[in-house]
């Protein structure tokens, strides 16, 4: 993967909420195409991270390049970078007020300026992947939370990203509905697109990262290839907390 | 283990769930329909033994008093009770109209205000707030008018704005402006403007689904609406003039006057009002959760898409309810102004008129119904927005 064109680089990324420094000296370098999970205690850091990354949050140190463009605190600029990167959310954050279809429409008809027609077909075909296409005209409220979450993927699909972020994506899901999610997320990363996800479901990072990273306290602890990541720990931290997680 | 028998058979009549709301509906109706008639009877023979006219008659006969402010042609000396009531129902409509478009530019501008995140500002709007919402009505309406207005110095003296606006003990007087031969034009073009901008947000709407492109339809409108009439207003050779108040001895002459009491009126109501709007806009925008916002931005939706599109329906859900139910307020909180002689429905019509035609329930029913039917179109606006407004499945 060395030779492949670098899309994402986080260099020396410094955050504090008044005087809480929530993100210490992060650096992450990913590449086109490549899955990497990101895991932790609560409060590690981990979501503000890829919070970062389209600037859902400011930090105020260090430097952020998404494909190739620098993340300044300019309007478009930072719209520029949204519209690559896709984020889905651990509450989906539906539009409730507006049918699934409509959902799917808001980006590319607003942000793309594609044709509705256009934009119609486009958002037919993500919900068929995802699905969930006989869904179509009903409201977010009617479906279940895994419908629900899997329309939030088609959402960010139809903008077509880059880069697609899933911030603790099945951890407001009840057990039953975590596959379903799971396996279009799998699916998704089959394809090739570059994935960040935090997420505590190790066996979606077994069988799908290309790295695993580790964050507690605001830093990058530890980062491996998954089956190194899970069976040889280095860190006292990372294997007390592997053993929390996998005990039971 | 025994079985413990049950102390009754399960037979009795009364113990039965449903004839119990039957027997309770029947002892309630029977009640009501006694006191109805027990209070009835009473009415007419009361009615009777005085020697009181019934009928609404009276409505024909001359008022004889003059009235201080009235929409419509009003004489002291032919004028019937029923001109009386149609000035009050005017001047009621007037001030409420007025008060409703004020408190909702105030209560809205507060509203924001309260969330701003400028410090000195949502505690300023905060003060404001609480201050005003806490003083009773009418105690607002006496201080505007007694406190305030009084205090103004007399004609002679008064405050001037641009030689055409003056303030003083009378009132404040303004320009009235004079429709000439031509103006009829200025008037049309200003109504065919909103019909273009009408027909300009449907074709706008029509070419985003269509081609995608965006419209600035905000701007479009706004230089439309202001040039069209301004255009045709120079071309026609400027038809309206005003006429502007001339101070002669101790009065002004010609102008518009708006007479103290509906100042005072007004300031109380818009401004008492608007901190109840100003608290709704505040729950509306905080009702919609920062996630959705959020999901907005990530999508890459512009702040006025955001707005539109995602941010208002939701809040406008929470918001225009009890917005609506404060417009009612102040339609009702106006017949306080009973206290300060201003000339609408109850000052004029359950005040003056009942005091010379004597007809108590005849005028009082009269004034209740009037309020009525405002508050019921009022509710019925209500059911109508709150039913297009709602968010299915939930």
């Amino acid at each position: 993967m060395s030779d492949q064109e670098t899309m994402i680089k986080m260099k020396d990324v410094n955050k504090w909420y008044g005087d809480f420094h929530v993100l210490k000296d992060v650096n992450l370098d990913i590449k086109k195409g490549e899955k990497v999970v990101i895991c932790g205690p609560s409060g590690s850091g981990k979501s503000t991270t890829i919070r970062c990354l389209n600037h859902l949050e400011k930090f105020q140190e260090g430097s952020i390049n998404i494909n190739g463009t620098e993340l300044i605190e300019d309007v478009k600029v930072v719209r520029h970078i949204r519209s690559q990167v896709g984020m889905v959310f651990q509450h989906f954050n539906l539009f409730p007020h507006l049918s699934v279809l409509e959902n799917l429409l808001i980006a590319p008809t607003w942000v793309h300026n594609k044709p509705r027609k256009e934009a119609i077909e486009t958002a037919m075909y993500y919900l068929e992947r995802v699905k969930i296409a006989e869904q179509a005209h009903k409201y977010p409220n009617q479906l279940s939370g895994g419908q629900q979450q899997r329309v939030a993927i088609a959402r960010c699909l139809c903008i077509n990203p880059e880069i697609m972020l899933f911030d603790e994506p099945t951890s407001a899901l009840d057990p039953e509905m975590v596959s379903e999610v799971l396996d279009v997320m799998v699916e998704l990363a089959d394809e090739g697109i570059t994935m960040i996800c935090v997420t505590h479901e190790m066996g979606f990072a077994k069988k799908v990262a290309d790295r695993v990273i580790f964050m507690d306290a605001g830093q990058v602890i530890e980062e491996n290839e998954p089956n190194e990541f899970f069976d040889n720990p280095q860190s006292d931290r990372l294997k007390t907390f592997l053993e929390q997680i996998l005990s039971h | 283990m025994t079985n413990k028998q049950l102390p009754v058979d399960g037979k009795g009549l009364l113990n039965n769930p449903q004839h119990r709301a039957i027997f309770f509906q029947i002892l309630a109706l029977a009640l009501v329909v006694f006191f109805a008639f027990y209070f009835a009877n009473n009415m007419f023979d009361n009615i009777e033994s005085r020697g009181i006219t019934t009928g609404f008659s009276f409505l024909n006969n001359t008022a004889g008093f003059g009235i201080s402010q009235t929409l419509i042609p009003y004489d002291d000396g032919t004028s019937t009770f029923l001109d009386v009531f149609i000035v009050g129902l005017l001047n009621t409509l007037l001030v409420s109209v007025l008060g409703i478009i004020f408190a909702s530019i105030i209560g809205l501008l507060l509203g924001v205000a309260r969330l701003s995140s400028n410090f000195l500002m949502s505690k300023l709007a905060l003060v404001y707030i609480e201050t005003f919402r806490n003083i009773p009505i009418l105690l607002q309406i006496l201080f505007w008018y007694n406190v305030v207005l009084a205090a103004l110095p007399s004609p002679r003296q008064s405050f001037v704005y641009l030689d055409s606006v003056f303030l003083n003990n009378r009132g404040l007087l303004l320009p009235e402006p004079i429709l000439q031969s031509g103006s009829g034009a200025v008037i049309i073009s200003f109504v065919l403007a909103i019909a273009a901008v009408i027909y300009l947000v449907r074709w706008a709407r029509q070419r985003h689904n269509d081609t995608g492109q965006e419209f600035p339809i905000l701007k479009v409108s706004i230089a439309l609406l202001i040039l069209a009439p301004t255009l045709v207003y120079f071309i026609a050779g400027q038809p309206i003039t005003a006429e502007y108040p001339v101070l002669k001895g101790f009065n002004f002459n010609g102008g518009l006057t708006i007479i103290p009491e509906l100042l005072a009126l007004l300031f109380a109501l818009s401004i008492y009002t608007a901190t109840y709007i100003a608290e709704a806009v505040r729950a509306g925008i905080e009702a919609v959760p920062k996630g959705q916002k959020e999901a907005a931005k990530s999508l890459g939706l512009k702040d006025h898409v955001i707005l539109t599109k995602v941010v208002l329906p939701q809040a406008l859900r929470v918001i225009i309810p009890p917005v609506i139910n404060q417009f009612l307020n102040l339609t009702k909180n106006s017949s306080l102004a009973t206290a300060i002689g201003y000339p609408e429905l109850v000052t004029l019509f359950s005040g003056t008129t009942l005091n010379q035609v004597g007809q108590a329930i005849e005028i009082i029913l009269m004034t209740m119904a009037v309020y009525l039917t405002f508050s019921i179109l009022i509710s019925l606006l209500l059911n109508w927005v709150n039913a297009k407004m709602a968010i299915k499945g939930r």
